[in-house]
Order: structure tokens, then C-alpha cells, then sequence
């Protein structure tokens, strides 16, 4: 018996194929304009037998194909207790929201929040940050790291935020405290969600910006709490959903 | 059947507009409220047509942000904006508006207000410390008999305001059995259909019209329910709905709870129980009034135990599963007391709270269902 599960997101799109043995596949595709058409192709000539979509893009998939349906929230619960079942605190970070989830000793949601109505603290935020100040995404942690100080980023706005960034170049300020600012900055803020959700014991860290090492190594330094970091830490919601299709075969 | 009865409600609720300019032609007065704390016993005493007129729709908030802020509460714009655009019938029938100095953004927008109507506004203590505060609210009660005496021509006596008394109790009477058909486990009307027949009823001028519907109601449900009929089943996740004022066209949160598979069973707010009490006639008549209304458990009084005392009541009464919070974006009394009301329904009752802020508009509704549909899958 095969099961899969679908995260939808907003930036990217993650399929996961699980057997009793565990995964046996794993793909990922930018979601684009039209993420049911990217869906598609990525579940082209796979078999499975039961799906579960999650993510934004949930209910729309619904309707496109068969197949059941749970939040963002249960699916990132239930695949971070699969990873690190004695966690009880997940923080998730993508492209356009943030959440913390916190779960029972059985991986049940007890207790949430969610940002969702701004890219302020979102992957999409360390992206534009990134590309004004001349990085990649994928070297923009690492080169924040190497920075000795940091310059404080007092906007949150992205909007705002840029122009910030923009007037400290325009000063001749090092563009690696920049960055280390504004990762500090990212972290600071997630925190605060954090706080009101846990306040103690390990943190399973999860989302495309878990990638990020100055993002981790802050997170870890700021709040003296354990960081665990997924291999594919993108993947835990579209691994949740599947774990999800499992039991309900079952 | 249920929907024959809501037709009936729709057409007296059309039918009421008629009638209101029919009676004003013949010299009746309408007075407008925007607050639960008004005595409306006062207003029905005189002989005149109270009507609330908290704005519900989003429609006027765009012409509102000509004056107000734009992160001003929505309640608060909606209202202000139907009176700018002239574009509510009930604010155009009213010969006076009767308002409570109750949150910031309300009485400062009732001075803008002023340009349209004639605002009288009641001085509202902030607390409900009887040696303190009843002497001063009891003074406003006074005045507000005063003021509509003269826009009416008539005299308010203990008889008149008895009449008024013994009607009003029957209509929060029959109020309260449409909500109570709700404690049925399941229930048989869904929270959408509570709220519409609250918001429509409280138009209604005809106030033995409205009662006589609200028992034909109760008496169809009730049947219902003894017939075993529900939309829901007995595990049906139940919701009660707390915090700010919620009525037809800023009910997107409780359609929300009702598309993801939730029974909304109750309203701890001004739309629904908040307005369930009894007055006495008994003593100076003010008086008694003045008490009534001062205890009426809204966040903008501090302390607001009664809040969490009426809350207590109603988890009881009505089986509930789980509490959704609701705050009208910038609504800071609301917001802030979400903090203790979480604290006590985790410490009091193992009870999980939902958080939600949010305006009229539809731009955040699949945010919202998001924390909805996770809400519920935890329950
Ligand atoms: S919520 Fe409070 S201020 Fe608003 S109408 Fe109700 S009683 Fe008045
Ligand atoms: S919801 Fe809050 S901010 Fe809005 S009118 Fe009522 S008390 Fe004031």
C-alpha cells in the first residue's frame, strides 16, 4: 500500500511517497501560476493508492483530483513527530508564512499561531533582503554568518525594510552586517510567536528558510533552546500529509 | 418548513421598512442606538421606534476612510460611513441618535456625527462599581429620559416605562429561547441562522411581530429536534462564538466555523447573550434601570469579570467543544482582554480558544479558514 501526501504552498510544491518500509519518494517543483497544473506533473507515472493535500492550494487540489484534505497545521504536527517524536514545539517557516504548533506527547496539536497576512518574517522576506543587498538565497545565511556585528534592522515591513537596507548602503555600510541584522531581525520576530505558543524544550525547526544556517545558529543562540533541523526540512509538511493518507488507509 | 419561516422573517423584516415611514407620517418618533448600555426601555416608553444601528456591512467602510483612519475599527467605520452616505433607511428614520461614551473610536466618532444627526450621548463609567459608579450613569439615565421627552412631546411615567419593561422582557425572553435551541445536543438551527433572526427581529417596529415569530421558531425547531432532525450529529464539534458584536454581513467568521463542519451554538457577545436579562419593576424605576444596564459584561469596563462569569454559563449550558475570540481589527479592549479570557477557559474548563482578528472584508478568508479548519481538526 502506497500513500502520498501534497503540500501546496505558495512558492513551492512537495509530493511524498510512503510504503510500510517508509519514503520512497520525494519531489519538488516551484508552484509557478498554476499550481494545479505543476501538481499534475509532479504525481505524473508515481502510483499510490491514497493521497492528502495540504497547504494553501489544498481545497483547490480537492476539486482537481481525488483525494482528502487536512491544514498546514496537522500536517507539519504530524510530520515533525514522525521526525523527532519527543519534540513537542515546531516552528515553520516558508515562503509566505510562519506558524508555531504546539503538540502533545502524542503528536496532537494543542495549540497554534499563524502568520499569514504579511511576508514580514517569511522566506519571502530574507529573499528581497537577499537580492538587494547582492546574494543568493543559498549563500545569503552563509555570508551573514561571517559578519562580526550586526547593524539593527528596526522595520519589519518588507516594504519598509528594503528602503531601510537601501539608505544603509547609500551610507556605505558593509553589506555582511546588513545581513546579519536582518537574519537577527527574522529571528527576533519568530521568537515572539514562539513565546507565546512554548516556552521550553526542543524546537523542530522546519521550512524552506530551516535551511538557512544563520537562521538555525540564531534561532539556537537567542532562544537557549534546542534547534532540530530536518534533512529536508521543506519536506515535513508534504511527509506529514502522507503519514496522515497512511493511517487512513489503515 | 425552516425556510418558509425565514421567508416570513424576510418579508416582515421588508415589510418593516414600510411600516416605520408609515408610522413616522403620523407622528411617531424613531430613535437610534449604536450600544447595548442605552436603556431601550426609555425609548419604547416614550412611544417611540428604537433602532440599532451598529453598522454590520462593509459597503460604507470605503467612504468612511475619507475621515476616519483607515485602522480604526470596523464596527466603528461601517457605522459612521452608513450615516455619511445617508445609505442606511433606519439612520435616515431616526429623529435622534442616543450613544454611550464606550470605546475611544466610538465616542470620538460620535462628535463627527453630530453633522448629520442630532447625538446624544450618554457619559458611560468605565467601571461597574456600584458606591461609584451607579450616582453618575444613574444622572445620564436621567438626562436620556429628559432629552427624549422633548423630541418625543411625551411624558415618561412609571406606567409607560412598566408597559415598556413587561415588553421588553418578553422579547429578550423569546430572544433567549431561539438561542437556548442551541444547548440541544445536536442542535437543530445552525449559529448562521441564530444570527439572522437576532439581527432582522431587532429592526422589527412591531415589537409583538417580532415575539410571535421568535415562538413560532422556537416551537418548529423544538419539533425538529424531537423528530431527531439536526443539520449536525452529536459529535458534531460545538463552538461558541465570544467577544465583539457580530451581525448579518459581519458573520464571515461564524459561515467559516459552519462550511468546516463546526456547530456554532452560542454568542457570548451584544448580538446574543450579552442581551439576556430580566428587569425588575420594582423601586424607582431609574434605578433600576441604571443598575440593569451598567452590569452588562462588555471588555470596555474594567475589571469585566461578568464576562468570564457569563462565559462559565454558557460552556455549561451549552456543551461547548471549543471558543472562537473574535476582535474586530483595532478594537483594543476586545483584543487585549483575549489574553485573560484564554487564561480562564484553560484554567477553569481545559477549554482550547481560537484568537481571530480580522474586519468585514472577504481579503483574509482563506487565512482565516486555515485557523479554522486546524482549530477544529484539534478539538
Ligand atoms: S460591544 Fe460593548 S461597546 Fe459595543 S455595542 Fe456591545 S456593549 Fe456597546
Ligand atoms: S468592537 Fe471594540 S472598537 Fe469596535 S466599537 Fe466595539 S468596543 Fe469599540
Amino acid at each position: 500500500m502506497r500513500a502520498a501526501g501534497i503540500d501546496i504552498g505558495s512558492r513551492s510544491i512537495e509530493l511524498v511517497i510512503l510504503d510500510n518500509s517508509g519514503i520512497i519518494e520525494a519531489r519538488t517543483a516551484d508552484s509557478g501560476f498554476d499550481p494545479m497544473g505543476v501538481a499534475g506533473k509532479l504525481m505524473d507515472k508515481v502510483a499510490f493508492d491514497r493521497i492528502v493535500a495540504t497547504g494553501y492550494g489544498r481545497n483547490l487540489f480537492e476539486i482537481a483530483f481525488e483525494g482528502d484534505t487536512v491544514t498546514e497545521i496537522k500536517a507539519h504536527a504530524r510530520g515533525a513527530y514522525h521526525l523527532f517524536p519527543d519534540a513537542g514545539t515546531i516552528l515553520d517557516i516558508g515562503g509566505q508564512d510562519s506558524k508555531v504548533i504546539r503538540t502533545n506527547g502524542a503528536g496532537k496539536v494543542t495549540k497554534f499561531e499563524m502568520n499569514d497576512r504579511c511576508a514580514a518574517g517569511t522566506g519571502k522576506f530574507l529573499e528581497i533582503m537577499a537580492r538587494s543587498l547582492g546574494f543568493t538565497i543559498e549563500e545569503f545565511g552563509g555570508a551573514a554568518m561571517t559578519a562580526d556585528d550586526e547593524l539593527p534592522i528596526n522595520s519589519m515591513c518588507t516594504v519598509f525594510a528594503e528602503s531601510e537596507v537601501t539608505s544603509l548602503l547609500a551610507r556605505g555600510e558593509d553589506r555582511l552586517k546588513i545581513a546579519r541584522g536582518l537574519h537577527s531581525s527574522v529571528v527576533r520576530r519568530a521568537m515572539s510567536m514562539l513565546k507565546r505558543v512554548s516556552d521550553d524544550g526542543p524546537v523542530v525547526f522546519t521550512g524552506g528558510v530551516a535551511n538557512n544556517p544563520c537562521m538555525v545558529r540564531f534561532l539556537e543562540q537567542l532562544t537557549g533552546r534546542d534547534v532540530l533541523v530536518p534533512s529536508e526540512p521543506h519536506m515535513a509538511g508534504a511527509l506529514g500529509a502522507a503519514l496522515i493518507a497512511h493511517e487512513m488507509m489503515r | 418548513m425552516s425556510q418558509d419561516l425565514m421567508n416570513t422573517l424576510q418579508q416582515a423584516f421588508e415589510q418593516n421598512v414600510i411600516d416605520i415611514e408609515n408610522y413616522k407620517k403620523d407622528g411617531r418618533k424613531a430613535i437610534g442606538c449604536y450600544c447595548l448600555y442605552s436603556p431601550v426601555e426609555l425609548i419604547v416608553a416614550a412611544g417611540a421606534i428604537p433602532l440599532p444601528l451598529c453598522g454590520t456591512k462593509n459597503d460604507p467602510v470605503a467612504a468612511a476612510e475619507e475621515v476616519l483612519p483607515r485602522n480604526l475599527c470596523p464596527l466603528i467605520k461601517s457605522s459612521y460611513g452608513f450615516a455619511a452616505l445617508n445609505t442606511c433607511p433606519f439612520f435616515r428614520f431616526s429623529d435622534m441618535i442616543v450613544a454611550d461614551t464606550t470605546c475611544d473610536g466610538k465616542k470620538k466618532m460620535f462628535e463627527l456625527m453630530q453633522q448629520y444627526k442630532k447625538v446624544h450621548v450618554l457619559q458611560l463609567p468605565q467601571n461597574q462599581n456600584v458606591e461609584k459608579s451607579l450616582a453618575p450613569w444613574l444622572d445620564e439615565v436621567r438626562i436620556m429620559k429628559e432629552e427624549i421627552e422633548a423630541v418625543t412631546g411625551v411624558e415618561i411615567t412609571t406606567e409607560r416605562i412598566d408597559a415598556a419593561i413587561d415588553l421588553l422582557n418578553r422579547e429578550r425572553d423569546a430572544k433567549k429561547a431561539v438561542m437556548d435551541l442551541a444547548q440541544i445536543k445536536p442542535s437543530p438551527i445552525k449559529g448562521s441562522e441564530l444570527i439572522n433572526i437576532l439581527f432582522k427581529v431587532g429592526f422589527l417596529a412591531d415589537k409583538e411581530k417580532g415575539i410571535g415569530l421568535m415562538n413560532t421558531m422556537v416551537d418548529h425547531y423544538k419539533a425538529l429536534a424531537e423528530n431527531g432532525e439536526s443539520p449536525y450529529t452529536a459529535k458534531t464539534p460545538r463552538i461558541l462564538i465570544s467577544g465583539v458584536p457580530m451581525g448579518v454581513g459581519s458573520d464571515k467568521v461564524a459561515k467559516i466555523l459552519e462550511e468546516s463542519g463546526a456547530s456554532v451554538v452560542g454568542f457570548e457577545n451584544c448580538t446574543g447573550y450579552k442581551q439576556v436579562f430580566t428587569v425588575e419593576k420594582e423601586g424607582d424605576r431609574l434605578d433600576v434601570l441604571a443598575r440593569q444596564y451598567l452590569s452588562i459584561p462588555c471588555s470596555v469596563m474594567s475589571p469585566n469579570t461578568g464576562r468570564l462569569e457569563l462565559l462559565d454559563r454558557m460552556i455549561r449550558d451549552f456543551k461547548v467543544d471549543g471558543v472562537v475570540d473574535l476582535t474586530w481589527q483595532a478594537c483594543h479592549t476586545y483584543n487585549v482582554e483575549s489574553f485573560s479570557v484564554e487564561k480562564h477557559l484553560k484554567d477553569a474548563h481545559g477549554l482550547p480558544m481560537l484568537h481571530l482578528e480580522t474586519d468585514y472584508s472577504d481579503s483574509d478568508t482563506e487565512q482565516l479558514r486555515v485557523r479554522i479548519q486546524a482549530f477544529i481538526e484539534m478539538l
